[in-house]
């Protein structure tokens, strides 16, 4: 693994693996939701998600803040329960541990590990220093390995979380807005070796985000969550690597803005860019 | 040369003190029963080095010390670790605790007496509730501070509960505690100065006090002298610790 060089942009390989997702990878796993709902006290966040993702898809949610996207992530994660409804993973209901792997918005390293040690945590206490150094490597970090988080750059520490997600090789990898803090060249950077890591291992991932721009330049699908509900499901059919500003790109992303922001802020929106 | 010069920057206060101290004496501005002059407390301390009575109350001292600490700060600790995890457990323990936290310690001396006589249980036994508190206060306060976004990654990356806290729930309980015990260090010292001085045949204060009975203020200035030592000796092997266990934290990096 880990062969290809890191500002990759020509790498050919993410196009004809967009296609093979489709049909279905070995590695990622399916998930499988029925009539999800979860509410807090009298708020009911989700009301109702029926949604099939398809093993090896890269599926966005966006949605305002609080219309339950983060809630839907937790509930995938296994990090909280839904209160009726099912989440299926390869068809099982049971919770399996390390199939699925969250990233956060912040980066969570353990302050008094070195990078190593935090990364080694994505193994459990499977040591696995081979492994530790090859997810290293390929989130371009390997010299950072004896450091402490706190003299890492913020798009560093997250590059380091990426890697703890990913030492695993979980089937599912859950995005919590991980770029959301990143400066917008991190943010760049990040989204590259996102979609590089994707491509490699095969995994499904599903990204909440509030960025339709980002989703559109990752995604294979963007839903669109309002009030706990699906309100929107749109597929991304686009050549990778996909460039920022690509006229077929703006016209999704002015759809999707449409449906989030109301019709009005939406057409204003398309007649700008279009 | 600049490093140096910096370094020797504390010391010039007291150094100039001492100076005028022993100008006083010198000039008999002070007169020796009150104060007797730097140098004469040292050759009384030399004295008391050469007949080995000062290396013997040291050792009782500080063994006093290590123990009472060692039995306070481990209760206070084990009793932290658990409130500060447990709802449950605080809910039963903690009140009582904070009320008995509310009784100066050494108030307890006359019961203490009248419990254990003047024997070495009574230092003991006041040493270690003294350092109890700070310790167990500290402990459960890092405990519960600890990001609870933390533990949720821990959660998420499928930690067992003793690897949780081993891994990420101790560490970051690590500097309160050490405040904890730094500050039960000083109690340490001050309960110990105390019941040395009112009850007991040997130690430290033991040595002051008798000194007093003969008018020998330079060795009581000594003793002084000697628990200041002890006490600043125990902190910065403490604050070593500290830094060598808290590298990780920007903080107490280079200090």
């Amino acid at each position: 693994m880990n062969t290809l060089p890191f500002p990759l942009r020509e790498a050919d390989g993410l196009g004809r693996r967009s296609m093979t997702a489709m049909q279905g990878d070995p590695r990622g796993a399916d998930l499988r939701l029925r009539g999800v709902r979860r509410s807090f006290g009298d708020r009911a966040v989700l009301r109702g998600i029926d949604l099939d993702i398809p093993a090896g898809q890269f599926l966005a949610i966006v949605g305002r803040s609080g219309c339950g996207k983060s809630t839907l992530l937790r509930l995938l994660a296994g990090l909280d329960a839904p209160d009726r409804g099912e989440i299926a993973i390869d068809g099982s209901t049971a919770p399996q541990r390390g199939v699925v792997r969250i990233m956060f918005q912040e980066p969570r390293l353990l302050p008094w590990n070195t990078v190593a040690r935090n990364v080694a945590v994505g193994l459990g206490d499977r040591a696995g220093a081979r492994e530790v150094a090859a997810a290293l490597g390929s989130v371009g970090l390997s010299d950072r390995a004896n450091d402490w988080p706190s003299v890492l750059s913020g798009g560093q520490k997250q590059r380091a979380a990426l890697a703890r997600a990913l030492v695993s090789r979980p089937r599912v990898l859950a995005l919590d807005e991980p770029l959301g803090a990143l400066d917008a060249l991190t943010r760049i950077e990040m989204q590259t070796l996102l979609e590089r890591a994707w491509a490699e291992q095969g995994f499904t991932a599903v990204l909440v985000t509030h960025d339709v721009a980002e989703a559109v330049i990752l995604a294979d699908r963007i839903l669109v969550l309002e009030d706990g509900f699906i309100v929107e499901d749109v597929m991304v059919d686009l050549a990778r690597p996909r460039a920022h500003g690509q006229p077929k790109a703006a016209l999704i992303e002015g759809r999707v803005l449409q449906r989030l922001l109301g019709a009005a802020a939406g057409q204003r929106f398309a007649r700008m860019d279009g | 040369m600049t490093m140096h010069r910096r370094a020797m920057v504390p010391w010039v206060l007291p150094a100039a003190l001492l100076a005028v101290w022993q100008a006083g004496c010198m000039l008999g501005l002070i007169r020796s029963d009150v104060l007797p002059a730097p140098t004469d407390v040292a050759v009384a301390g030399w004295r008391l080095a050469l007949s080995g009575e000062l290396l013997r109350n040291v050792e009782v001292s500080a063994w006093r010390a290590a123990v009472g600490f060692v039995i306070g700060g481990g209760i206070g600790f084990v009793l932290g670790l658990l409130n500060g995890l447990s709802p449950g457990s605080e809910r039963v323990l903690d009140s009582t605790l904070q009320m008995v936290r509310n009784i100066p310690h050494l108030a307890l001396i006359p019961l203490v007496i009248l419990w254990f006589g003047i024997g070495e249980q009574a230092k003991l036994f006041l040493v270690a509730l003294g350092v109890f508190f700070p310790i167990y206060v500290n402990t459960q306060h890092g405990v519960r501070s600890v990001d609870p976004h933390l533990i949720e990654m821990a959660h998420a990356y499928g930690m067992t509960r003793a690897t949780m806290i081993r891994r990420v729930i101790l560490p970051a309980a690590l500097p309160s505690i050490f405040v904890g015990l730094r500050y039960g260090l000083g109690i340490t010292w001050l309960t110990l100065i105390v019941a040395e001085t009112i009850s007991a045949t040997s130690g430290i204060g033991y040595m002051a006090m008798n000194a007093r009975e003969f008018l020998l203020t330079d060795v009581v200035v000594f003793a002084i002298l000697v628990y200041a030592a002890l006490g600043k000796l125990a902190d910065s092997a403490v604050r070593l610790l500290e830094r060598l266990c808290l590298s990780w934290n920007p903080v107490y990096r280079d200090v």
